[in-house]
């Protein structure tokens, strides 16, 4: 087998032709391999920067002493993980209690199976696409493989037997399929300009209208924030709560298995850059230039692209740490209402509004183009107006009195007028 | 409701979640690319003390090398954590000189009264706060070990010049 293997390796094929199958089977490996080994290094340098990045913005240094600038932190933090005691509570449920931490870190990785990370490339053995697995729903799979994230953290909850953990799993399984469905319902609307639920497909048609956070720039703010929730992050990190729930879900985790949970949790966030980067941000497409999608392709234009992929994804993985050390947690109700009454609503018209503008603009026989996406922009600022000027006066995260009646209002303040208890009333 | 309920009347402006966000993000970013940080990286740089620190013990000695120290007592006496252990001894001319000598840096509470009562100004605490040992016994500081301190020593309380200027 390995005979015919490197036989149809040393087979001189068209570069830029398609490989047969061993040339395809070991690219495959190799891909898997090296991309693996990215995504790890990348992960575990995530917890270095995320500390670092806490620290610039808090005016402290975060960890530096370890290797130059404390570049070696997250070596250090994996031996001191692997060292310490593993305990075990003594009613949790010990099968789930071991599982969970693998549910919560697995979903997260085969996600990438199907994010392409760069343009083809050629060997002697054929091109290569720079994707695991091309499949043709891959848009279908991202979203039902990262649904399946939310099992490890609930079952870890309720396998601890604790009631912070149980109620941190609650509150991630409530949490997440709110946002699971705006989250769905943003990214309808990159499906309907592309007609097609693979990602490379995806990636093409931003290639020739431009990227979508122009053309659906309302959808890429819904679908950020959603994935925001998504991900277990600040402003949206109900499950952990360390204030409220001790440390939520994984109260009871120690070592290596608390590690997992926070590698998964980073893991998650460069998956869910990722997603945002292929259907908003042009996937690994360089902006402002075309030669990087043309049909000669080599191998210095395939680093090229995934150089650019790798730097829009760091880039989103900083601002999520950008937004965690700036935003205070949501209160409960806050959140569920701001999932549920604006989220969905916005994503569900949004859908109308783009598939109406579509129709009419195809009706009116522009092309789909750049002009096409200009007119959408266009339609993009009017509603971006209408949702954070007029829309966002105390009705999107705010004080609870904001949605009380406003008759209700009113009388409390009349009252609070006529109370001699109460000496100083705004307004 | 029997008592009045005070209701905050904010101009709705003024409570958009989106534009505070973006207000905020500015913020701590500015934060972010400000090179000044308040952390002291401490073994390299360290924050200057006073001249009045009290730290850990040093006998000072006398030109020929032997300790200053004429073992009259008076440290153990007014010492209130009673860390001083003083066995006094007299060579053949009749001068005294202590036989043991030994501060426990552990009880010790630094109040620096040592130093102040010592009539030769031979016992000092000093201008050094870095101590670690590997054991508790180490922290007992015989006669030989205080007399090999370096640091230099803290000075009194002036109360002519009570601020130190």
């Amino acid at each position: 087998m390995i005979a015919f293997a490197s036989l149809a390796l040393l087979q001189i094929a068209d570069p830029q032709g398609t490989p047969t199958f061993w040339p395809w089977f070991i690219a495959t490996v190799i891909k898997m391999v090296v991309f693996f080994t990215i995504y790890m290094v990348t992960v575990a340098y995530l917890t270095w920067l995320e500390r670092r990045v806490a620290g610039w913005i808090q005016d402290r240094q975060g960890p530096n002493r370890v290797g130059w600038q404390g570049l070696l932190q997250p070596l250090a933090d994996g031996l001191k993980n692997i060292m310490k005691e593993e305990t075990f509570p003594n009613y949790a449920s010990k099968a789930l209690f071991m599982l969970a931490p693998a549910m919560a870190f697995i979903p997260a990785l085969i996600v990438w199976a199907v994010i392409p990370f760069g343009a083809p490339m050629p060997t002697p053995w054929g091109r290569v696409d720079l994707i695991l697995a091309d499949l043709p729903i891959g848009f279908l799979y991202m979203l039902a493989i990262s649904s399946l994230g939310v099992y490890g953290i609930v079952i870890a909850g309720w396998s601890s037997n604790n009631k912070y953990s149980l109620l941190g799993g609650l509150r991630a399984s409530a949490q997440m399929i709110s946002y699971e469905l705006s989250l769905g319902m943003s990214a309808v609307c990159v499906l309907l300009l592309a007609g097609h639920v693979g990602l490379p497909q995806i990636i093409e048609q931003q290639v020739s209208m431009g990227w979508n956070v122009l053309s659906l720039t309302v959808a890429a703010l819904v679908f950020t924030i959603a994935a925001f929730a998504e991900t277990n992050r600040l402003p949206f990190d109900m499950p952990e709560a360390e204030s409220e729930l001790v440390a939520g879900y994984h109260t009871e985790y120690s070592s290596m298995k608390f590690s997992m949970f926070f590698i998964a949790e980073y893991a998650n966030m460069v998956t869910a850059s990722a997603f945002i980067v292929t259907l908003f941000f042009g996937g690994w497409d360089i902006p402002f230039t075309t030669w990087d999608n043309s049909a000669p392709y080599s191998v210095l234009k395939s680093l090229l692209t995934f150089g650019f992929f790798y730097v829009k994804i760091i880039f989103f993985c900083f601002f999520y740490m950008w937004v965690r050390w700036t935003l205070p947690r949501f209160r409960y109700d806050q959140l569920m209402a701001l999932g549920w009454k604006i989220m969905l609503p916005t994503a569900l018209a949004y859908i109308m509004i783009v598939a109406s503008a579509t129709l009419a603009l195809d009706a009116a026989g522009i092309s789909r183009g750049v002009l096409f996406s200009l007119i959408l922009f266009a339609l993009n600022v009017v509603l971006l107006v209408i949702l954070l000027v007029w829309l966002d006066r105390g009705r999107m995260v705010s004080p609870s009195y904001t949605r009380a009646r406003r008759d209700e209002v009113l009388r409390l303040r009349e009252r609070a007028q006529r109370s001699v208890l109460v000496t100083e009333v705004a307004d | 409701m029997a008592i009045g309920v005070k209701v905050l009347g904010r101009p709705v402006e003024e409570i958009s979640y989106v534009r505070a966000t973006v207000k905020g993000l500015g913020r701590t970013f500015k934060h972010l690319v400000n090179p000044h940080k308040v952390t002291m990286q401490y073994p390299e740089e360290k924050y200057p003390i006073s001249p009045r620190w009290r730290g850990t013990h040093r006998m000072l000695t006398t030109e020929t090398g032997k300790a200053k120290c004429v073992a009259c007592g008076l440290c153990p006496t007014v010492c209130p954590a009673n860390c001083i252990k003083l066995v006094p001894g007299e060579d053949e001319d009749g001068n005294r000189y202590p036989l043991v000598f030994e501060i426990d840096e552990f009880r010790c509470i630094f109040c620096g009264y040592c130093q102040e009562v010592c009539p030769e100004e031979a016992i000092h605490v000093g201008r050094h706060y870095e101590n670690s040992e590997f054991s508790r016994e180490g922290f007992v500081y015989d006669l030989e070990r205080l007399m090999a301190q370096t640091h230099p020593v803290s000075e009194l309380w002036d109360p002519a010049d009570p601020k130190g200027e």
